[in-house]
Protein backbone atom coordinates (compact mmCIF):
# COMPACT_ATOMS: atom_id res chain seq x y z
CA UNK A 1 0.00 0.00 0.00
CA UNK A 2 1.35 3.21 -1.16
CA UNK A 3 0.18 5.76 1.53
CA UNK A 4 -0.23 4.70 4.85
CA UNK A 5 -3.54 5.14 6.35
CA UNK A 6 -3.48 4.15 9.85
CA UNK A 7 -1.01 3.70 12.79
CA UNK A 8 -1.23 0.38 13.65
CA UNK A 9 -2.43 -2.81 11.93
CA UNK A 10 -5.02 -3.70 13.48
CA UNK A 11 -6.86 -0.34 12.62
CA UNK A 12 -5.82 -1.45 9.40
CA UNK A 13 -7.93 -4.83 9.51
CA UNK A 14 -11.12 -3.52 11.01
CA UNK A 15 -10.94 -0.82 8.44
CA UNK A 16 -10.39 -4.02 5.90
CA UNK A 17 -13.73 -5.83 7.46
CA UNK A 18 -15.80 -2.75 7.14
CA UNK A 19 -14.97 -1.52 3.21
CA UNK A 20 -15.38 -5.33 2.41
CA UNK A 21 -18.43 -5.24 4.29
CA UNK A 22 -19.72 -1.95 2.23
CA UNK A 23 -19.05 -3.11 -1.09
CA UNK A 24 -21.02 -6.55 -0.27
CA UNK A 25 -23.72 -4.06 0.76
CA UNK A 26 -23.44 -2.14 -2.61
CA UNK A 27 -23.82 -5.87 -4.51
CA UNK A 28 -26.73 -7.24 -2.13
CA UNK A 29 -25.79 -8.25 1.22
CA UNK A 30 -26.54 -11.96 2.56
CA UNK A 31 -25.16 -14.33 4.88
CA UNK A 32 -22.28 -15.77 2.10
CA UNK A 33 -20.14 -12.72 3.80
CA UNK A 34 -19.64 -14.10 7.17
CA UNK A 35 -17.68 -16.81 4.54
CA UNK A 36 -16.11 -14.62 1.95
CA UNK A 37 -15.17 -11.64 3.63
CA UNK A 38 -12.78 -13.43 6.31
CA UNK A 39 -10.96 -15.41 3.46
CA UNK A 40 -10.84 -12.63 0.75
CA UNK A 41 -8.63 -10.80 3.66
CA UNK A 42 -7.03 -13.61 4.95
CA UNK A 43 -6.35 -15.99 2.11
CA UNK A 44 -3.71 -17.95 3.35
CA UNK A 45 -2.72 -20.85 3.26
CA UNK A 46 0.22 -19.50 5.52
CA UNK A 47 -1.18 -17.57 8.83
CA UNK A 48 0.14 -14.21 9.24
CA UNK A 49 -0.98 -13.00 12.17
CA UNK A 50 -2.28 -16.15 14.75
CA UNK A 51 -1.55 -19.84 15.10
CA UNK A 52 -3.75 -20.35 11.66
CA UNK A 53 -5.38 -18.81 9.28
CA UNK A 54 -8.72 -20.55 10.70
CA UNK A 55 -8.06 -18.46 14.02
CA UNK A 56 -7.80 -15.22 11.91
CA UNK A 57 -10.93 -15.97 10.01
CA UNK A 58 -12.56 -16.65 13.03
CA UNK A 59 -11.46 -13.60 14.70
CA UNK A 60 -12.28 -11.92 11.20
CA UNK A 61 -16.21 -13.44 11.49
CA UNK A 62 -16.13 -11.52 14.86
CA UNK A 63 -15.02 -8.40 13.49
CA UNK A 64 -17.18 -8.44 10.73
CA UNK A 65 -20.40 -8.88 13.30
CA UNK A 66 -19.10 -5.87 14.90
CA UNK A 67 -18.92 -3.87 11.88
CA UNK A 68 -22.76 -4.75 11.65
CA UNK A 69 -23.79 -3.45 15.20
CA UNK A 70 -22.10 -5.67 17.05
CA UNK A 71 -24.36 -7.40 20.28
CA UNK A 72 -27.74 -5.61 20.59
CA UNK A 73 -28.09 -6.72 24.21
CA UNK A 74 -24.54 -5.07 24.78
CA UNK A 75 -25.15 -1.18 25.14
CA UNK A 76 -21.94 -0.84 25.31
CA UNK A 77 -20.30 0.41 22.10
CA UNK A 78 -17.39 -1.27 22.58
CA UNK A 79 -16.92 -5.09 22.82
CA UNK A 80 -14.14 -7.50 23.52
CA UNK A 81 -13.92 -10.47 20.62
CA UNK A 82 -13.15 -13.49 23.45
CA UNK A 83 -11.24 -14.89 20.39
CA UNK A 84 -9.25 -12.57 19.83
CA UNK A 85 -7.93 -11.78 23.43
CA UNK A 86 -4.36 -12.72 23.35
CA UNK A 87 -4.48 -13.30 27.33
CA UNK A 88 -1.82 -11.46 28.29
CA UNK A 89 0.29 -12.26 31.00
CA UNK A 90 -0.98 -10.79 34.05
CA UNK A 91 1.40 -11.10 36.54
CA UNK A 92 1.99 -7.30 38.14
CA UNK A 93 5.18 -7.02 39.96
CA UNK A 94 8.17 -9.14 37.73
CA UNK A 95 11.92 -8.91 39.20
CA UNK A 96 14.28 -9.54 36.43
CA UNK A 97 17.64 -10.90 35.93
CA UNK A 98 18.96 -7.23 36.04
CA UNK A 99 18.79 -7.54 40.10
CA UNK A 100 22.09 -7.49 40.96
CA UNK A 101 21.45 -8.21 44.70
CA UNK A 102 22.44 -5.30 45.74
CA UNK A 103 22.77 -4.59 49.78
CA UNK A 104 20.98 -1.36 50.20
CA UNK A 105 17.45 -3.07 49.36
CA UNK A 106 16.19 0.50 48.46
CA UNK A 107 13.02 -1.84 46.80
CA UNK A 108 12.70 -3.24 50.05
CA UNK A 109 13.00 0.07 51.85
CA UNK A 110 10.51 1.97 50.12
CA UNK A 111 7.79 -1.10 50.13
CA UNK A 112 4.69 0.25 52.14
CA UNK A 113 3.73 -3.23 52.72
CA UNK A 114 6.45 -5.08 53.50
CA UNK A 115 6.30 -7.11 50.64
CA UNK A 116 9.59 -7.37 49.72
CA UNK A 117 12.17 -9.42 51.10
CA UNK A 118 15.87 -10.51 49.64
CA UNK A 119 16.73 -14.38 49.53
CA UNK A 120 19.47 -15.73 48.20
CA UNK A 121 21.15 -12.45 47.54
CA UNK A 122 17.89 -11.67 45.06
CA UNK A 123 14.73 -9.29 45.40
CA UNK A 124 11.22 -11.34 45.77
CA UNK A 125 8.37 -10.05 46.22
CA UNK A 126 4.95 -11.58 47.96
CA UNK A 127 2.37 -11.56 45.72
CA UNK A 128 0.29 -11.95 48.10
CA UNK A 129 1.39 -8.45 49.96
CA UNK A 130 1.87 -6.53 47.00
CA UNK A 131 -0.24 -3.71 45.78
CA UNK A 132 1.10 -2.99 42.25
CA UNK A 133 1.94 0.66 43.46
CA UNK A 134 5.25 0.62 41.48
CA UNK A 135 7.27 2.28 44.09
CA UNK A 136 10.01 -0.52 44.00
CA UNK A 137 10.16 0.21 40.23
CA UNK A 138 11.21 3.53 40.80
CA UNK A 139 13.65 2.92 43.83
CA UNK A 140 15.87 0.14 41.91
CA UNK A 141 18.65 1.68 40.96
CA UNK A 142 19.19 -0.92 38.18
CA UNK A 143 15.76 -0.66 36.78
CA UNK A 144 15.43 -4.21 37.33
CA UNK A 145 11.48 -4.44 38.81
CA UNK A 146 9.20 -4.20 36.26
CA UNK A 147 5.11 -3.65 37.00
CA UNK A 148 3.61 -5.30 34.18
CA UNK A 149 -0.46 -4.71 33.08
CA UNK A 150 -2.45 -5.49 30.74
CA UNK A 151 -2.56 -2.39 28.11
CA UNK A 152 -6.44 -2.65 27.70
CA UNK A 153 -6.14 -2.38 31.61
CA UNK A 154 -3.48 0.10 31.69
CA UNK A 155 -5.24 2.35 28.92
CA UNK A 156 -8.85 2.28 30.81
CA UNK A 157 -8.44 5.20 32.95
CA UNK A 158 -11.99 4.58 34.09
CA UNK A 159 -10.93 1.59 35.74
CA UNK A 160 -13.86 -0.58 33.65
CA UNK A 161 -11.43 -3.63 32.72
CA UNK A 162 -10.94 -6.88 34.74
CA UNK A 163 -9.87 -10.39 33.68
CA UNK A 164 -11.99 -13.37 34.62
CA UNK A 165 -11.39 -16.82 35.10
CA UNK A 166 -10.34 -17.48 31.69
CA UNK A 167 -7.92 -14.61 31.72
CA UNK A 168 -9.81 -12.73 29.15
CA UNK A 169 -10.33 -9.13 29.57
CA UNK A 170 -13.93 -8.07 30.65
CA UNK A 171 -15.45 -4.88 30.28
CA UNK A 172 -17.88 -3.60 33.55
CA UNK A 173 -20.10 -2.01 31.67
CA UNK A 174 -21.36 0.14 35.16
CA UNK A 175 -17.95 1.70 35.02
CA UNK A 176 -16.96 1.92 31.51
CA UNK A 177 -17.73 5.15 29.56
CA UNK A 178 -16.87 4.33 26.69
CA UNK A 179 -13.95 6.63 25.37
CA UNK A 180 -12.49 3.59 23.08
CA UNK A 181 -8.77 3.96 24.96
CA UNK A 182 -8.48 -0.10 25.23
CA UNK A 183 -9.76 -0.55 21.40
CA UNK A 184 -6.71 2.21 20.36
CA UNK A 185 -4.41 0.59 22.70
CA UNK A 186 -4.91 -3.16 22.65
CA UNK A 187 -2.42 -4.28 20.73
CA UNK A 188 -4.31 -7.63 19.39
CA UNK A 189 -7.52 -5.47 18.46
CA UNK A 190 -9.38 -7.47 20.82
CA UNK A 191 -11.38 -4.74 21.95
CA UNK A 192 -13.33 -3.27 19.10
CA UNK A 193 -15.83 -0.43 18.45
CA UNK A 194 -19.22 -1.08 17.19
CA UNK A 195 -19.93 0.05 13.80
CA UNK A 196 -23.45 1.80 12.53
CA UNK A 197 -22.12 1.89 8.71
CA UNK A 198 -25.23 -0.33 7.84
CA UNK A 199 -27.74 2.42 9.00
CA UNK A 200 -26.23 5.15 7.27
CA UNK A 201 -25.84 3.15 3.70
CA UNK A 202 -29.68 2.66 4.28
CA UNK A 203 -30.13 6.30 5.46
CA UNK A 204 -28.34 7.17 2.38
CA UNK A 205 -30.14 4.76 0.06
CA UNK A 206 -33.41 5.70 1.21
CA UNK A 207 -32.93 8.87 0.68
CA UNK A 208 -33.14 8.53 -2.93
CA UNK A 209 -30.42 10.95 -4.10
CA UNK A 210 -31.67 13.03 -1.30
CA UNK A 211 -35.13 13.84 -2.98
CA UNK A 212 -37.64 12.03 -0.02
CA UNK A 213 -35.49 13.80 2.91
CA UNK A 214 -31.38 15.64 2.64
CA UNK A 215 -28.90 13.50 4.54
CA UNK A 216 -26.05 16.25 6.31
CA UNK A 217 -23.12 14.62 6.81
CA UNK A 218 -21.39 16.98 10.32
CA UNK A 219 -17.66 16.60 10.38
CA UNK A 220 -15.67 17.11 13.75
CA UNK A 221 -13.28 19.67 13.64
CA UNK A 222 -10.47 16.83 14.85
CA UNK A 223 -10.70 16.21 10.69
CA UNK A 224 -7.98 18.51 9.94
CA UNK A 225 -5.44 16.55 10.95
CA UNK A 226 -6.91 13.38 9.35
CA UNK A 227 -6.67 12.45 5.63
CA UNK A 228 -3.32 14.08 5.32
CA UNK A 229 -2.91 12.59 2.03
CA UNK A 230 -5.38 15.41 0.54
CA UNK A 231 -7.24 18.32 1.50
CA UNK A 232 -10.14 18.23 4.39
CA UNK A 233 -11.86 20.26 0.63
CA UNK A 234 -11.28 17.20 -1.22
CA UNK A 235 -12.51 14.98 1.50
CA UNK A 236 -15.55 16.82 1.52
CA UNK A 237 -15.97 16.62 -2.34
CA UNK A 238 -15.49 12.86 -1.39
CA UNK A 239 -18.16 13.00 0.84
CA UNK A 240 -20.73 14.20 -1.04
CA UNK A 241 -19.83 11.39 -3.66
CA UNK A 242 -21.10 8.77 -1.32
CA UNK A 243 -24.08 10.36 -1.17
CA UNK A 244 -24.11 12.73 1.45
CA UNK A 245 -26.29 16.04 0.26
CA UNK A 246 -24.53 18.20 2.73
CA UNK A 247 -21.70 18.58 4.78
CA UNK A 248 -21.12 20.96 7.35
CA UNK A 249 -18.92 21.86 10.31
CA UNK A 250 -19.99 20.48 13.94
CA UNK A 251 -18.08 23.66 14.95
CA UNK A 252 -20.61 25.32 13.96
CA UNK A 253 -22.74 24.08 17.09
CA UNK A 254 -19.71 24.11 19.07
CA UNK A 255 -20.17 27.61 18.52
CA UNK A 256 -23.43 27.49 19.84
CA UNK A 257 -22.74 25.45 22.88
CA UNK A 258 -19.88 27.95 23.67
CA UNK A 259 -22.25 30.54 23.91
CA UNK A 260 -24.72 29.28 25.78
CA UNK A 261 -22.06 27.43 28.57
CA UNK A 262 -20.75 30.95 29.02
CA UNK A 263 -23.99 32.19 29.99
CA UNK A 264 -24.81 29.01 32.20
CA UNK A 265 -21.53 29.73 33.91
CA UNK A 266 -22.41 33.00 34.76
CA UNK A 267 -25.49 31.79 36.34
CA UNK A 268 -24.55 28.63 37.88
CA UNK A 269 -20.89 30.26 38.98
CA UNK A 270 -19.51 26.52 39.13
CA UNK A 271 -19.73 24.78 35.67
CA UNK A 272 -18.10 21.33 34.04
CA UNK A 273 -18.71 21.00 30.60
CA UNK A 274 -20.98 18.63 28.41
CA UNK A 275 -18.89 18.15 25.28
CA UNK A 276 -17.38 14.99 25.97
CA UNK A 277 -19.93 12.66 26.41
CA UNK A 278 -16.63 10.18 28.04
CA UNK A 279 -16.35 12.67 30.72
CA UNK A 280 -20.12 13.18 31.23
CA UNK A 281 -20.41 9.56 32.37
CA UNK A 282 -17.41 9.60 34.21
CA UNK A 283 -18.40 12.64 36.29
CA UNK A 284 -21.63 10.62 36.58
CA UNK A 285 -20.62 7.74 37.77
CA UNK A 286 -16.99 8.50 40.08
CA UNK A 287 -18.53 11.84 41.54
CA UNK A 288 -21.89 11.95 41.41
CA UNK A 289 -21.94 14.33 44.36
CA UNK A 290 -20.39 17.02 41.33
CA UNK A 291 -23.01 15.97 38.70
CA UNK A 292 -25.16 18.51 39.22
CA UNK A 293 -22.54 20.76 38.04
CA UNK A 294 -22.41 19.53 34.41
CA UNK A 295 -23.67 21.56 31.89
CA UNK A 296 -27.00 21.27 30.53
CA UNK A 297 -26.21 22.68 27.73
CA UNK A 298 -26.23 20.18 24.35
CA UNK A 299 -23.09 18.86 22.84
CA UNK A 300 -21.54 20.32 19.96
CA UNK A 301 -22.72 17.34 17.67
CA UNK A 302 -26.14 17.69 19.29
CA UNK A 303 -26.34 21.47 18.66
CA UNK A 304 -25.31 21.14 15.31
CA UNK A 305 -28.07 18.73 14.73
CA UNK A 306 -31.37 20.45 16.23
CA UNK A 307 -29.62 23.73 13.82
CA UNK A 308 -29.93 21.62 11.08
CA UNK A 309 -33.35 19.98 11.36
CA UNK A 310 -34.97 23.54 13.11
CA UNK A 311 -33.86 24.45 9.09
CA UNK A 312 -34.38 21.54 7.70
CA UNK A 313 -37.22 19.48 9.62
CA UNK A 314 -37.00 16.07 7.47
CA UNK A 315 -33.39 16.09 7.57
CA UNK A 316 -31.53 13.08 8.69
CA UNK A 317 -27.96 14.06 10.36
CA UNK A 318 -24.43 11.68 10.30
CA UNK A 319 -21.61 13.09 12.65
CA UNK A 320 -18.48 11.74 11.28
CA UNK A 321 -16.14 12.12 14.11
CA UNK A 322 -12.71 10.51 16.32
CA UNK A 323 -14.59 9.18 18.86
CA UNK A 324 -16.25 6.04 19.81
CA UNK A 325 -18.53 7.91 22.89
CA UNK A 326 -20.37 9.48 19.87
CA UNK A 327 -21.73 6.66 19.18
CA UNK A 328 -23.65 6.44 22.63
CA UNK A 329 -24.24 9.69 22.43
CA UNK A 330 -26.51 10.05 19.77
CA UNK A 331 -28.50 7.44 21.08
CA UNK A 332 -29.25 9.12 24.58
CA UNK A 333 -32.93 10.45 25.29
CA UNK A 334 -31.41 13.78 24.98
CA UNK A 335 -30.01 13.52 21.82
CA UNK A 336 -31.92 11.13 19.65
CA UNK A 337 -33.91 13.93 17.85
CA UNK A 338 -31.07 15.66 16.77
CA UNK A 339 -28.70 13.07 15.50
CA UNK A 340 -29.66 10.20 13.21
CA UNK A 341 -25.87 8.14 13.48
CA UNK A 342 -22.43 8.26 13.82
CA UNK A 343 -19.96 7.36 11.95
CA UNK A 344 -15.61 7.33 12.78
CA UNK A 345 -13.43 8.68 10.58
CA UNK A 346 -11.94 5.03 10.13
CA UNK A 347 -14.82 3.83 9.02
CA UNK A 348 -15.35 7.03 6.40
CA UNK A 349 -11.93 6.12 5.15
CA UNK A 350 -13.49 2.73 4.50
CA UNK A 351 -16.41 3.89 2.97
CA UNK A 352 -14.87 6.30 0.48
CA UNK A 353 -11.97 3.06 -0.33
CA UNK A 354 -15.28 0.79 -0.94
CA UNK A 355 -16.44 3.12 -3.41
CA UNK A 356 -13.31 3.27 -4.73
CA UNK A 357 -13.05 7.29 -4.62
CA UNK A 358 -9.39 8.41 -3.99
CA UNK A 359 -10.19 12.29 -2.52
CA UNK A 360 -6.97 13.34 -3.43
CA UNK A 361 -7.80 13.76 -7.54
CA UNK A 362 -11.50 15.88 -6.29
CA UNK A 363 -11.90 19.34 -6.71
CA UNK A 364 -12.47 21.16 -3.42
CA UNK A 365 -15.60 21.93 -1.63
CA UNK A 366 -15.19 24.32 0.51
CA UNK A 367 -16.39 23.85 4.32
CA UNK A 368 -16.39 27.43 6.47
CA UNK A 369 -19.36 28.16 8.58
CA UNK A 370 -18.09 28.34 12.20
CA UNK A 371 -16.01 30.28 13.99
CA UNK A 372 -12.09 30.40 15.44
CA UNK A 373 -13.20 29.08 18.48
CA UNK A 374 -15.84 26.59 17.43
CA UNK A 375 -12.78 24.70 15.85
CA UNK A 376 -10.81 24.72 17.85
CA UNK A 377 -13.00 22.52 20.54
CA UNK A 378 -11.10 19.78 18.92
CA UNK A 379 -8.32 20.15 20.96
CA UNK A 380 -8.05 20.19 24.72
CA UNK A 381 -8.19 24.30 25.77
CA UNK A 382 -10.18 25.36 22.89
CA UNK A 383 -13.43 25.52 25.31
CA UNK A 384 -11.23 27.23 27.84
CA UNK A 385 -10.04 29.84 25.67
CA UNK A 386 -13.66 30.50 23.86
CA UNK A 387 -15.06 30.91 27.85
CA UNK A 388 -12.49 33.48 28.82
CA UNK A 389 -13.03 35.93 25.67
CA UNK A 390 -16.68 35.17 26.09
CA UNK A 391 -16.62 36.14 30.27
CA UNK A 392 -14.63 38.89 29.12
CA UNK A 393 -16.68 40.36 26.97
CA UNK A 394 -19.76 39.94 28.98
CA UNK A 395 -18.33 41.08 32.08
CA UNK A 396 -17.85 38.05 34.17
CA UNK A 397 -14.94 36.23 35.98
CA UNK A 398 -13.71 32.97 34.77
CA UNK A 399 -11.69 30.79 36.09
CA UNK A 400 -11.27 27.77 33.59
CA UNK A 401 -8.78 24.37 33.95
CA UNK A 402 -8.22 22.33 30.98
CA UNK A 403 -8.70 18.78 31.96
CA UNK A 404 -6.75 16.60 29.26
CA UNK A 405 -7.13 12.83 29.72
CA UNK A 406 -9.21 11.38 32.42
CA UNK A 407 -6.56 10.96 35.34
CA UNK A 408 -6.42 14.81 34.95
CA UNK A 409 -10.19 15.16 35.09
CA UNK A 410 -9.92 12.82 38.55
CA UNK A 411 -7.15 15.23 39.82
CA UNK A 412 -8.98 18.30 39.91
CA UNK A 413 -12.68 16.76 40.67
CA UNK A 414 -11.68 15.35 43.56
CA UNK A 415 -10.34 18.81 44.68
CA UNK A 416 -13.64 20.46 43.44
CA UNK A 417 -15.86 17.72 45.69
CA UNK A 418 -13.27 18.80 48.39
CA UNK A 419 -14.13 22.29 48.28
CA UNK A 420 -10.43 23.13 47.23
CA UNK A 421 -10.31 23.84 43.57
CA UNK A 422 -9.79 27.43 42.59
CA UNK A 423 -11.15 27.04 39.34
CA UNK A 424 -15.32 28.00 38.45
CA UNK A 425 -15.11 26.16 34.86
CA UNK A 426 -13.77 22.78 34.16
CA UNK A 427 -13.16 21.70 30.50
CA UNK A 428 -12.83 18.08 30.86
CA UNK A 429 -12.11 15.34 27.86
CA UNK A 430 -11.44 12.11 28.05
CA UNK A 431 -8.47 11.66 25.12
CA UNK A 432 -5.17 13.07 26.25
CA UNK A 433 -5.18 16.55 24.28
CA UNK A 434 -8.68 16.25 23.33
CA UNK A 435 -10.68 15.24 20.53
CA UNK A 436 -7.68 15.38 18.35
CA UNK A 437 -6.65 12.53 19.50
CA UNK A 438 -9.75 10.43 19.67
CA UNK A 439 -9.35 6.84 19.78
CA UNK A 440 -11.29 6.53 16.10
CA UNK A 441 -8.71 8.81 14.53
CA UNK A 442 -7.19 7.59 11.35
CA UNK A 443 -3.76 8.34 13.13
CA UNK A 444 -1.88 10.55 16.16
CA UNK A 445 0.24 12.70 16.50
CA UNK A 446 1.67 15.66 17.87
CA UNK A 447 1.44 17.62 14.30
CA UNK A 448 -2.29 17.41 15.26
CA UNK A 449 -2.45 20.13 17.25
CA UNK A 450 -0.75 22.56 15.45
CA UNK A 451 -3.33 21.08 12.71
CA UNK A 452 -6.32 22.40 14.63
CA UNK A 453 -4.59 25.65 15.22
CA UNK A 454 -3.71 26.35 12.11
CA UNK A 455 -7.38 25.35 11.06
CA UNK A 456 -9.12 27.36 13.48
CA UNK A 457 -6.92 30.83 12.27
CA UNK A 458 -8.36 29.95 8.77
CA UNK A 459 -12.33 30.57 9.81
CA UNK A 460 -13.37 33.41 8.36
CA UNK A 461 -15.33 34.05 11.25
CA UNK A 462 -13.51 35.33 14.80
CA UNK A 463 -16.29 35.37 17.00
CA UNK A 464 -19.35 33.11 17.46
CA UNK A 465 -21.78 35.94 17.13
CA UNK A 466 -22.91 35.30 13.50
CA UNK A 467 -23.46 31.29 14.59
CA UNK A 468 -25.48 32.14 17.03
CA UNK A 469 -27.43 34.75 14.89
CA UNK A 470 -28.13 32.18 12.61
CA UNK A 471 -29.64 29.72 15.10
CA UNK A 472 -31.66 32.60 16.76
CA UNK A 473 -33.37 32.72 13.21
CA UNK A 474 -33.35 28.73 12.67
CA UNK A 475 -35.68 28.83 15.89
CA UNK A 476 -37.48 31.41 15.13
CA UNK A 477 -38.38 29.85 11.66
CA UNK A 478 -39.27 26.70 13.17
CA UNK A 479 -41.73 28.19 15.75
CA UNK A 480 -43.56 30.28 13.34
CA UNK A 481 -43.41 27.22 10.75
CA UNK A 482 -45.28 25.03 13.92
CA UNK A 483 -47.69 27.85 14.72
CA UNK A 484 -49.13 28.21 10.92
CA UNK A 485 -48.96 24.01 10.67
CA UNK A 486 -51.14 24.12 13.54
CA UNK A 487 -53.11 26.84 12.89
CA UNK A 488 -54.77 27.20 9.70
CA UNK A 489 -52.84 24.49 7.53
CA UNK A 490 -51.46 26.99 4.82
CA UNK B 1 -42.93 35.20 0.58
CA UNK B 2 -40.08 33.04 1.97
CA UNK B 3 -36.78 34.43 1.55
CA UNK B 4 -34.51 32.46 2.30
CA UNK B 5 -30.50 33.33 2.07
CA UNK B 6 -28.23 30.48 1.59
CA UNK B 7 -25.54 29.91 4.89
CA UNK B 8 -23.53 27.32 3.27
CA UNK B 9 -20.03 27.12 3.31
CA UNK B 10 -19.34 28.85 -0.11
CA UNK B 11 -22.31 31.57 0.26
CA UNK B 12 -20.90 32.07 3.75
CA UNK B 13 -17.55 32.94 2.49
CA UNK B 14 -18.94 35.24 0.26
CA UNK B 15 -20.43 37.34 2.90
CA UNK B 16 -24.71 35.72 3.50
CA UNK B 17 -24.25 37.78 7.08
CA UNK B 18 -23.75 41.18 5.47
CA UNK B 19 -26.96 40.08 3.37
CA UNK B 20 -29.10 39.26 5.90
CA UNK B 21 -28.06 42.17 7.64
CA UNK B 22 -29.05 44.72 4.65
CA UNK B 23 -32.19 42.56 3.82
CA UNK B 24 -33.38 42.91 7.91
CA UNK B 25 -32.72 46.49 7.22
CA UNK B 26 -34.47 46.70 3.48
CA UNK B 27 -37.37 44.92 4.60
CA UNK B 28 -37.94 47.46 7.54
CA UNK B 29 -37.33 50.12 5.75
CA UNK B 30 -39.97 49.33 2.71
CA UNK B 31 -42.24 48.42 5.23
CA UNK B 32 -43.06 44.56 4.03
CA UNK B 33 -41.93 43.19 7.43
CA UNK B 34 -45.72 41.12 7.44
CA UNK B 35 -45.29 40.08 3.76
CA UNK B 36 -41.72 38.28 3.73
CA UNK B 37 -40.37 36.39 6.32
CA UNK B 38 -36.53 35.87 6.27
CA UNK B 39 -34.67 33.15 6.80
CA UNK B 40 -31.59 31.57 6.77
CA UNK B 41 -31.06 27.67 4.81
CA UNK B 42 -27.70 25.37 4.21
CA UNK B 43 -26.72 24.84 0.00
CA UNK B 44 -29.21 26.23 -2.24
CA UNK B 45 -26.86 24.01 -4.95
CA UNK B 46 -26.19 27.06 -6.75
CA UNK B 47 -22.43 27.52 -5.40
CA UNK B 48 -21.11 29.73 -7.73
CA UNK B 49 -23.59 32.25 -8.03
CA UNK B 50 -23.14 32.81 -4.74
CA UNK B 51 -24.50 34.38 -2.30
CA UNK B 52 -27.71 32.67 -3.67
CA UNK B 53 -31.15 33.50 -2.44
CA UNK B 54 -34.76 32.07 -2.94
CA UNK B 55 -38.01 34.08 -3.12
CA UNK B 56 -40.26 31.45 -2.65
CA UNK B 57 -39.42 29.23 -5.53
CA UNK B 58 -37.58 32.24 -7.58
CA UNK B 59 -33.32 32.09 -7.10
CA UNK B 60 -31.62 35.30 -6.89
CA UNK B 61 -28.31 35.10 -7.63
CA UNK B 62 -24.68 36.66 -6.75
CA UNK B 63 -26.05 38.88 -4.25
CA UNK B 64 -23.96 40.38 -1.95
CA UNK B 65 -23.89 43.64 0.88
CA UNK B 66 -23.15 46.00 -1.76
CA UNK B 67 -25.67 45.30 -4.00
CA UNK B 68 -28.29 43.76 -1.58
CA UNK B 69 -30.58 47.01 -2.01
CA UNK B 70 -30.94 47.13 -6.10
CA UNK B 71 -31.82 43.12 -5.51
CA UNK B 72 -34.27 43.64 -3.36
CA UNK B 73 -35.86 46.77 -4.81
CA UNK B 74 -35.40 45.67 -8.76
CA UNK B 75 -35.97 41.53 -8.16
CA UNK B 76 -37.50 40.94 -4.87
CA UNK B 77 -39.94 43.28 -4.22
CA UNK B 78 -41.59 42.99 -7.66
CA UNK B 79 -42.66 39.31 -6.47
CA UNK B 80 -44.57 40.66 -3.91
CA UNK B 81 -46.99 41.67 -6.92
Amino acid sequence: MEKRLFDTAVQQLKYEVIKELIRAYDKGLDNSIFHDIPIKIMPGPQASLRCCVYKERAILQERLKLAMGGNIDNPNVVEVIDIACDECPVDGLFVTPACRGCISHRCAEVCPKGAISIKDKRCVVDKEKCIECGKCTQACPYNAIILQKRPCVLSCKANAIKVNADKKAVIDNSKCVGCGACVYQCPFGAIQDKSYILDVLEMIKNSENNTKYKVYAIIAPSIVAQFNYARIEQVITGMKLLGFDQVLETALGADLTLNEEADELKEHGVLTTSCCPSFVKYVQINFPDLAKHISSTPSPMAMAGRLIKAMDPTAKVVFVGPCSSKKFEFKLETVKDYVDCVLSFEELQAFLDARDIDVSTLDDTYLDNASYYGRIFARSGGITEGVTALAEERGFEARPVAMSGLDECRKQLALLKAKRSPFNFFEGMACDGGCVNGALCLHHAPKSLTDVNKYGDMAKEKKVDNSVKLYKMALRAKAAAEQSDGGQND
Amino acid sequence: MVLSVCVGSSCHLKGSYDVIESFKKLIEKHGVADKIELRACFCLGRCSDGVAVKADKEYILNVNGSNAEQKFVDEILPLLG
